[in-house]
């Protein structure tokens, strides 16, 4: 058997995941899972439960059931905290930034960096935002005022910049492009195929169907609360998955009619 | 890619636009100085209503008598506000401070003028220092207690300490069943600051050179730390400027503080408690710096650490900014609310030494309505009551133009009433001011 053929354990596992909100199953049984230096799309429309699902990964709320493995041991992960200790970085939907702080203060959040007096080395923060924002957003230096004055894209970097600062080994986007230009969404995904290439494992929530198609090796799609399949990314064709996501129909069964549905 | 290449100066842009030459100039002032607006404004207006009150009361609101006085006055109601600053920034806030001062104040009464006495008899040399420790203690379980129940149970801040204004105030009077407890053990009493309760004009200097030392301290740490990491630093001009202004203010206002001296009649006996023959042309001795003032100067230094170079000051600022964001971050928000009102507790202790040690004596009445004056104060001082904005020094400052308002009006001889109407259009002509400017540099 050579490496390619082994049986490799799944950098995350997440089994029959269930959320419930009152009445509503936001998250009814669905399973993923990611291996390293690989790109999972998470793909559905608006209220499918896609976010819903990869907070119970972030530890931003529990899961009413189900199990989450991280390098094939069970965990359980309750809080923001536990989720950064198995290294799992998540940039939200909503972004998650304090707006009356500044970039380098917004990204330190929780994790500051201190002088040997336990006081804020604002410095040092201020010092590796730079850098990794360098690397990011060049174009970006004005770090030193409150997020609230900043652009979409340029908050975008900040929580993009978050994450990738702390050494992810497994990274969730929640829609990292949504606010961002042209320019800028080819700059994330350039970073999401370099951290691919550092051998992070990326769980991809968007709603655009050619950056899927660019980034994915697989492709998860959700609707209503349940996974309605999970295809290799060489397999399909654009129609095949916009059938899944838009009429739930699962993979491979979509026929002729179906497609051309479609495109009314 | 190099560390100092992503690490660019961008300092003074010069502005492309925007008025004539003077403002212009101005603005390129501000901007290399990199000062605070908002508390530059308040420095502003709190000179306009000095003046105002000097011209107005024939020449006696600025004597250095009456300023010794607003100073000591400002105390109790500044070292609550550095707390309420927080509370407020936290999203939460605190109207139970008045009562509690109460409860505490009466505690720390009790405790050193019937439960104490018992034990190691009357003025004992540390009397002073166990009522402290007692009070500090209650003030935080208190703040504590109510802070949990927000945190935890989450009820909401307002409806808490509404509760609190209502029970901590009865508790006080329960206490002792309506009694006065007089009078505080003698060295307790220098906490409250009256004519014994200073630090002398010597003393005064060696704080005032010492506060000197500490300003330009900063300036240079300040730009040793950006010089460290490359970014770039303020003109040599500009620091030089801020560190000659920040000292000669210092020193001025101790000059002038000192040249407030004790009366005769009390300089006479002193003379004599030394066994020293008074002079014949009199003698000046400067009181100095009152025990309170220097309480809150050191406690306003401490919370302006506390807020914006410790952890738990940066977690209250981001909770304001952005609650989920501070949990999805990780930070413990509740356990950080607790924190929270128990400093604020902590303070409202301080402040009550400061007020039945100046009474020389606690009632159950004690500290009414200081929540609003408190509350009052930070808020004119620019904190937010949306949250995630406000500083240390604009609450003390707001606290000071707060008092000298009132001082000002009772010189005057205006009608109590009328002070009110006068402090409550006030308040909201300030905050008004504040929002609109807000509103203008946001967009
Ligand atoms: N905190 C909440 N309380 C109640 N219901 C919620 C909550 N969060 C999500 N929901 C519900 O759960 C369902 C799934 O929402 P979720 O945000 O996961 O969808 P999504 O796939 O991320 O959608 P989008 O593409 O619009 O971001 C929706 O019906 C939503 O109304
Ligand atoms: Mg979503």
């Amino acid at each position: 058997m050579t490496a390619e053929t082994m049986p490799r354990t799944p950098l995350v596992e997440m089994r029959d995941i269930r959320v419930a909100f009152g009445g509503v199953h936001a998250v009814d049984g669905v399973s993923i899972d990611l291996y390293p230096g690989e790109v999972v799309a998470l793909v559905g429309g608006n209220g499918a439960g896609k976010t819903t699902l990869i907070k119970t990964l972030s530890g931003a709320h529990k899961c009413d059931s189900g199990q989450i493995f991280v390098n094939g041991e069970p965990v359980s992960i309750d809080t923001p905290r536990d989720a950064k200790e198995y290294a799992i970085e998540t940039i939200y939907q909503t972004l998650a930034l304090a707006e009356n702080i500044d970039a380098p203060g917004n990204m330190f959040l929780g994790r500051e960096l201190k002088t040997r007096f336990r006081t804020l080395d604002d410095s040092a923060m201020e010092s590796a935002a730079r850098q990794v924002m360098g690397r990011l957003n060049p174009k970006f230096k004005n770090l030193k005022v409150p997020v609230a004055s900043l652009s979409g894209g340029q908050r975008q970097s900040v929580a993009i910049a978050r994450a990738v600062h702390f050494n992810a080994k497994i990274l969730i986007m929640d829609e990292p492009t949504a606010a961002l230009g042209p320019a800028e969404t080819d700059q994330v995904n350039e970073l999401v195929a370099q951290l691919k290439a550092e051998g992070i494992g990326i769980f991809l929530i968007s709603h655009d169907i050619h950056d899927v198609f660019d980034l994915a090796d697989r492709i998860s799609v959700m609707s209503q609360g349940k996974l309605v399949g999970t295809v290799n990314k060489a397999d399909v064709t654009k129609d095949e998955v916009l059938a899944m996501i838009i009429m739930g129909i699962p993979p491979g069964q979509a026929t002729e009619s179906d497609l051309e549905q479609l495109h009314d | 890619m190099t560390e100092l290449s992503t690490a660019v100066p961008e300092k003074v842009e010069p502005p492309e636009s925007g008025g004539p030459a003077g403002l212009r100039s101005i603005k390129r002032l501000m901007q290399a100085t990199e000062l605070d607006t908002r508390l530059l404004g308040m420095l502003g207006a709190l000179a306009v209503i000095w003046i105002g009150f000097h011209i107005w009361s024939g020449g006696t609101f600025l004597t250095p008598r009456n300023l010794w006085n607003l100073s000591v006055q400002t105390a109790a109601v500044a070292i609550m506000a550095t707390g309420m600053v927080l509370v407020i920034v936290s999203r939460n806030i605190d109207l139970s401070v008045g009562s509690m001062l109460a409860v505490v104040g009466m505690a720390m009464a009790l405790f050193q003028a019937e439960i104490l006495p018992d034990w190691i008899g009357f003025d004992h040399p540390l009397t002073w220092v166990l009522t402290l420790l007692v009070g500090l203690a209650l003030g935080a379980i208190i703040g504590a207690f109510q802070g949990a129940i927000i945190a935890y149970v989450g009820v909401p801040s307002f409806i808490v300490t509404l509760g609190g204004l209502l029970v901590w105030r009865g508790v006080a009077w329960w206490m002792a069943s309506g009694r006065t407890i007089a009078p505080m053990d003698s060295n307790f009493q220098l906490l409250g600051g009256g004519s014994e309760g200073t630090i002398g004009g010597g003393w005064s200097w060696i704080v005032g050179i010492a506060a000197s030392a500490g300003i330009i301290a900063l300036l240079i740490n300040n730009r040793r730390q950006r010089r460290r990491f490359g970014f770039g630093l303020r003109p040599t001009w500009a620091d030089t400027a801020i560190g000659v202004v920040g000292v000669g203010v210092v020193l001025g206002a101790i000059a002038y503080l000192n040249r407030y001296y004790l009366p005769e009649r009390l300089a006479m006996r002193r003379f004599e408690e030394q066994g020293l023959a008074f002079p014949d042309g009199g003698a000046n001795i400067s009181l100095g710096l009152a025990y309170p003032v220097l309480i809150a100067i050191v406690v306003a230094l401490v919370m302006t650490f506390v807020a914006t170079r410790l952890t738990f000051g940066r977690y209250v600022f981001a909770i304001g900014g952005n609650p989920e964001a501070a949990e999805l971050g990780g930070i413990k928000t509740r356990f950080n609310t607790v924190k929270t009102f128990a400093l604020m507790g902590v303070l409202v202790a301080i402040a009550a030494s400061v007020q039945i040690a100046r009474l020389n004596a606690a009632t159950s009445g004690i500290g009414q309505l200081s929540e609003l004056y408190v509350i009052a104060a930070a808020v004119i001082g620019g904190t937010s009551l949306s949250g995630g904005i406000g500083t240390i020094p604009g609450a003390v400052l707001g606290a000071l133009v707060m008092q000298s308002l009132q001082s000002g009006m009772v010189l005057v001889g205006v009608d109590a009433p009328l002070q009110d109407i006068a402090v409550g259009f006030v308040l909201v002509v300030a905050v008004a001011i504040d929002s609109y400017f807000r509103k203008r540099s946001s967009t």
